[in-house]
């Protein structure tokens, strides 16, 4: 595959099933609604700490993540609600680990920024920027050691990219040909800092080429383009050929958390891309292009509200961990 | 018995861990064509060959990084980090994550990485290659702190590290490598969290840990010479501690000194003090005595260096200042 190409470039036809589509829009919908249902409960005083909401990208986990095997792994930044809930984290436990419940995915020892379910090979949400990388690549070497054919789906924000360990993960999965995807999702902004001002590199997948690393990027608000794109890249990585690094652009239509203010980008850039909604425009390719009937998709939002009030009223009606988990759960 | 080197204890253990299991391997700096900085592993390339023995970069992060990972996914790594003073590029691995994963996991995974450093100062390497930094790590709840003073620990608690489902810092001192003991033929292992006593004595103990323990022998016996007893303490491991032999020792010799290398200043040895005073408070005839490595970067030159790490003689005179002992070095 060639070095440093943009994706989604030449639309190919039939490019999903009319199931499939109706899925990646279940999957994106459940997100969105999931992390609305996060911010009013966070407003309620129900949810504590940071929120960091993943509105606006949900193309890309919808896009990526369903393509990956069930032996594969994912790890990721703070931003993970929504890279947990594509990989199948029930919303419930993911929900309820928000409020700090003993029904959470981590016994609310975790917490909204590390979101683990080692059954479906969601491996964390770590929330040191870069962290997630050295150990991506650390399960990368162990599927190589194993000698399988499992791969790992690493995600990183463009922050990360000026840390060390970003470009520490990147040497060592090159030289050792390991079997990761390093996805940068690129929302323009680290926190508060845009990329462009941050970090030397302008055209950020080439930052892939020294290190012999193919790279692409994609339009991070289709989840057709971000589709077609990794169904290539994975199989790239499985067949045993080595790391991929994929760039998305793409825009969060919040504040970098809850706490954001949000005072940094202009109007106009944030209803550029809400113009661009990942949601809204997949609905209309599937009426459209698909002939998926308006029906069928009000009833899937209809499903998918009724699942996150469920999910919300599970967590509240969930108890606190006993305080007798503070001492489990360690050993050292 | 057989005697061997504290570096040849080391190299046993790893060995046989490489010979008994497959999902053992080591990485790191040097640690292949080279044979180790301080030649751990040598040889162990030609044998095992590059899958089990990995050359990586200069780049602690990741590969403490990848160890930590690759042991979530059920491998046993070793990482050798040359020494403890480059363990600071990777503290990010080590204590945000290898050491927070299963808690934050609530208990669904693990990191049993084994990450062997190299401690101390005393060789002429001043400032950033001498340090002893332990104690930071011997802080963090989630990693074990494993601090060897002879060959027979070395063996017996780099074979139990292997058994360890969590992250494990094992700190060999720079200048004890050749140091020999006798090992026992016959297996055994060294449980964490298990003072050895090792010396008697009913006057004062002398708690130490890693080289310091050889300091404080050399201590007793100066002590000995002029008819004080010192019982002699080895922590063996930082984390879990072993307060229980501690206490039993100041309970029966009323006196007690803490002898670390690392600074004085917030050292290990304020936290043995402060349990012994408040487990032992009425049995003590006197203030614990902390005898640490002097708060300054390590110097170069010799006669500077020397003045930087606690000596027997040193330790003889705080026990004199600080306890008011009888004794002169």
């Amino acid at each position: 595959m060639a070095n440093g190409k943009k994706a989604g470039s030449q639309k190919t036809a039939a490019r999903v099933t009319k199931a499939e589509g109706l899925e990646l829009y279940r999957i994106m919908k459940q997100i969105r609604v999931f992390e609305e249902a996060s911010a009013s409960q966070y407003m309620r005083g129900r949810i504590r700490g940071f929120l960091h909401l993943y509105i606006g990208e949900e193309a890309i986990a919808a896009g990526a993540i369903p393509l990956l095997a069930k032996q594969d792994y994912i790890t990721t930044h703070y931003r993970d609600h929504g890279h947990a809930l594509a990989r199948g984290m029930s919303p419930n436990a993911a929900m309820a680990e928000l409020f700090g419940r003993a029904t959470g995915s981590s016994k609310g020892k975790g917490g909204s920024m590390h979101l683990i379910d080692a059954n479906i090979g969601m491996m964390g949400g770590y929330a040191i920027v870069g962290g997630q990388l050295p150990l991506g690549v650390g399960l990368a070497l162990a599927n190589n050691y194993k000698g399988n054919d499992s791969i790992v789906l690493t995600f990183l924000g463009d922050g990360a990219l000026s840390e060390g360990e970003f470009h520490e993960a990147m040497n060592l999965a090159a030289i050792w040909k390991l079997p990761i995807i390093f996805f940068c999702e690129n929302n323009l902004y680290g926190m508060g800092a845009p990329v462009s001002e941050v970090f030397a590199v302008k055209d950020i997948y080439k930052i892939a080429e020294p290190y012999g690393i193919p790279s692409l990027q994609v339009d991070g608000m289709d989840v057709l383009a971000v589709r077609d794109a990794m169904r290539d890249v994975v199989r790239h990585v499985r067949q045993g050929n080595g790391p991929y690094f994929v760039e998305a652009l793409a825009y969060r239509f919040r504040g970098h958390s809850m706490a954001d203010p949000n005072e940094y980008r202009n109007k106009a850039e944030e209803e550029f891309w809400k113009q661009r909604d990942p949601i809204t425009s997949f609905r209309a390719y599937l009426v459209n292009e698909l002939g998926v009937a308006e029906a069928d998709i009000d009833a899937l939002d209809q499903e998918v509200d009724a699942e996150i009030e469920a999910a919300v009223k599970f967590a509240e009606e969930s108890p606190e961990p006993d305080l007798s988990e503070l001492h489990t759960d360690i050993t050292a | 018995m057989p005697v061997i080197t504290y570096r040849e204890a080391v190299t046993q253990a790893l060995t046989e861990a490489l010979d008994s299991d497959e999902r053992v391997f080591i990485m790191g700096e040097d640690v292949g064509g080279y044979g180790g900085s301080y030649a751990v592993t040598k040889g162990m390339l030609a044998k095992y060959g590059p899958k089990r023995i990995r050359e990586t970069p200069i780049a602690e992060s990741v590969f403490v990084g990848a160890g930590a990972g690759a042991a979530m996914a059920g491998l046993k790594p070793v990482v050798e980090i040359m020494t403890i003073n480059f363990s600071i590029l990777a503290m990010d691995q080590i204590v945000n994550h290898a050491a927070k994963v299963r808690y934050m996991s609530g208990g669904q995974l693990s990191s049993g990485v084994i990450m062997r450093t190299v401690t101390g100062g005393g060789a002429g390497l001043a400032a950033t290659h001498s340090q002893s930094l332990e104690p930071w790590y011997a802080h963090v709840p989630g990693i074990w702190v494993v601090t060897p003073a002879t060959p027979y620990d070395a063996l017996g608690l780099l074979r139990e590290a292997f058994t360890k489902d969590d992250p494990v810092l094992f700190s060999e001192h720079a200048l004890i490598y050749r140091l020999r003991g006798e090992v026992p033929e016959e297996h055994y292992t060294v449980p964490f969290g298990q003072a050895a006593i090792s010396r008697r004595g009913s006057d004062v103990t002398l708690v130490a840990y890693s080289r310091m323990v050889h300091v404080a022998l050399d201590a007793a016996q100066m002590l000995a010479n002029q008819g004080v007893e010192a019982e002699v303490i080895d922590l063996r491991t930082l984390r879990p501690l072993d307060m229980e032999t501690v206490f039993q020792s100041v309970r029966k010799t009323n006196r007690v000194a803490v002898v670390e290398e690392a600074w004085r200043t917030g050292g290990f040895a304020a936290e043995i003090a402060s349990q012994i005073q408040e487990a032992c408070f009425d049995y003590l005839d006197g203030p614990v005595a902390r005898i640490g490595g002097e708060d300054v970067p390590q110097p170069y030159a010799i006669n500077l260096e020397r003045a930087t790490i606690p000596d027997a003689k040193k330790v003889v005179n705080e026990l004199a200042k600080v306890i008011g002992l009888k004794v002169t070095a």
